[in-house]
């Protein structure tokens, strides 16, 4: 455990010391947390649209804001593998599920600290305090790992270069469009809802906002659907990983 | 003591016998030379000997353990400083020392000891606390094999330790190998002959996979009937001596 700890450590170094990046991957969503209450603000209320009120929109944001997340284990993990710093580790006593795991828990305080960012503000923008807060954050925590974990796959995957499109853009894109957050699935409805119900953003979201709402026994079937993507997610990285492990050298 | 035996160990890509049949022994403490044009087949043998890629067939012993059976026992007994300069950007280089004792199971405070002592070996205290991406190229170059050397290997592979550094840099860091001699059996690729000639007590002449010739570097030149080091290395590689 101790080298895992070791490697865990240097990832949280490489990390924090990149700070236009973290600054961008932390404040980001928040940036948009104010953006759409403002607009939110502008909306009359006989237009009876209530998806950008702050108890439904703080857990969508929350979630998207994980999607950095995996921008950030994506690029750490593609930059080692693209540099001969991995061959050093290779020839380690390492075994890759250290590695992944080396990986994903420095992430993982980055991607709660987001989360209480996002409620934070959200206090501000006029939240009412209560104990579901913690719930709801506590509640994300599949997601976050599901978002690291999809990350680390696509470092494994995709070169430094390529990492930046398919995590910068493609699922951050693909967290916005199918998580119900900047607008109600059912408004679409069709192949893209069936679509969005399958992945496991929008019942991330879900679980969130049932969390803040206390409609408490709704949240276990949506936290399911997401913890099995995760650990699904997760135990692919671990095995793509080993598999490049090899072909890498 | 013998450090590293291979018995016909070969690697083929495909079709394509990327090193034939080597068979070498080198003895412990001994610095070995892998000396050959590109595509010889130099680095893929040290990523043979250091269980980064498998043979294809035969098998190569490390202070008697086997590479295929044994890859890792044989992890724990060597040390890889790779072709480019592998370090975490980052990190300071006090903390990439620290950071490579601790992924070999140092406690940390044995970690720091062994930081503290290498940096002083290497002369790189003035930099201890500096970024490893702030280094320039000698002292990447430098830091990256007191990292290699951290973990106490019994056998270190230097894979092109002096690539493209200048020829102040490449001579100060000759020192720093040169000071590790009875320490630790050091298998190093170079390209540069004199590199091997100055550093080596055995030089092994590799071309298109095949070991064509192996020993001090007088020897062969004599062997070569050559009047340099550099034409015995031209007439034993471009298969002009017949061995």
């Amino acid at each position: 455990m101790r080298k895992t700890l070791v490697f865990a450590s240097r990832n949280t170094k490489e990390i924090l010391r990149d700070v236009l990046t973290l600054f961008f991957g932390v404040l980001f969503p928040v940036v948009i947390l104010l953006l759409l209450s403002a607009i939110n603000a502008s909306i009359p209320k006989e237009a009876e649209m209530n998806l950008f009120d702050i108890e439904n929109l703080v857990p969508g944001i929350a979630v998207f804001g994980f999607s950095f997340m995996s921008l950030f284990s994506a690029t750490l993990v593609s930059k080692d593998r693209c540099t001969s710093f991995i061959l050093r580790l290779f020839t380690s006593p390492l075994k890759s599920s250290q590695y992944i795991v080396g990986y994903t828990l420095p992430l993982l305080p980055m991607a709660i600290v987001q989360s209480v960012l996002c409620y934070i503000v959200a206090l501000v923008l006029g939240l009412e305090f209560s104990a579901n807060i913690i719930l709801a954050i506590v509640a994300n925590i599949p997601a976050m790992v599901l978002f690291i974990a999809l990350g680390l796959l696509c470092g494994t995957l995709f070169n430094d270069k390529a990492v930046g499109g398919v995590c910068g853009a493609l699922l951050t894109n693909l967290t916005a469009w199918l998580s119900g957050t900047w607008f109600d699935l059912k408004l679409v409805g069709g192949a893209f809802e069936k679509i969005a119900n399958l992945l496991p953003f929008t019942h991330a979201v879900n679980a969130g906002r049932y969390a803040l709402s206390g409609e408490y026994s709704l949240i276990l079937p949506e936290l399911l659907w997401v913890s099995a993507y995760a650990i699904c997610i997760l135990i692919i990285a671990v095995l793509v990983f080993s598999i490049r492990m090899k072909q890498d050298k | 003591m013998i450090a590293i035996k291979t018995n016909n160990l070969t690697k083929k890509y495909k079709d394509k016998t990327v090193v034939s049949k080597l068979n070498m022994q080198i003895e412990s403490g001994e610095f070995y030379a892998l000396l050959g044009v590109n595509g010889a087949g130099k680095s893929t043998t040290i990523k043979m000997l250091s269980c980064l890629i498998s043979a294809t067939s035969g098998d190569a012993e490390v202070y008697s353990n086997s590479i295929v059976k044994n890859a890792e026992t044989v992890k724990e007994t060597i040390s890889v400083s790779p072709q480019e300069t592998s370090v975490a950007p980052n990190l300071s280089v006090r903390e990439n020392l620290e950071f490579i004792a601790g992924v070999y199971g140092f406690s940390k405070n044995e970690a720091k000891e062994k930081a503290q002592k290498i940096l002083e070996d290497f002369d790189m205290t003035d930099v201890a606390s500096s970024r490893a991406k702030t280094l320039s190229g000698g002292y990447k170059r430098r830091l990256s094999i007191a990292m290699a050397l951290i973990s106490e290997p019994k056998v270190l592979f230097l894979d092109e330790p002096t690539l493209g550094l200048d020829v102040l840099a490449r001579r100060e860091l000759w020192k720093q190998i040169e000071k590790l001699k009875g320490k630790v059996t050091v298998i190093l690729t170079t390209h540069y002959l004199e590199e091997a000639e100055a550093l080596c007590d055995r030089i092994g002449i590799m071309a298109k996979g095949v070991l064509k010739a192996q020993g001090s570097a007088q020897e062969l030149i004599a062997l070569a009937q050559a009047e340099s080091f550099e034409d015995a290395f031209v007439r034993i590689a471009s298969d002009e001596v017949k061995i």
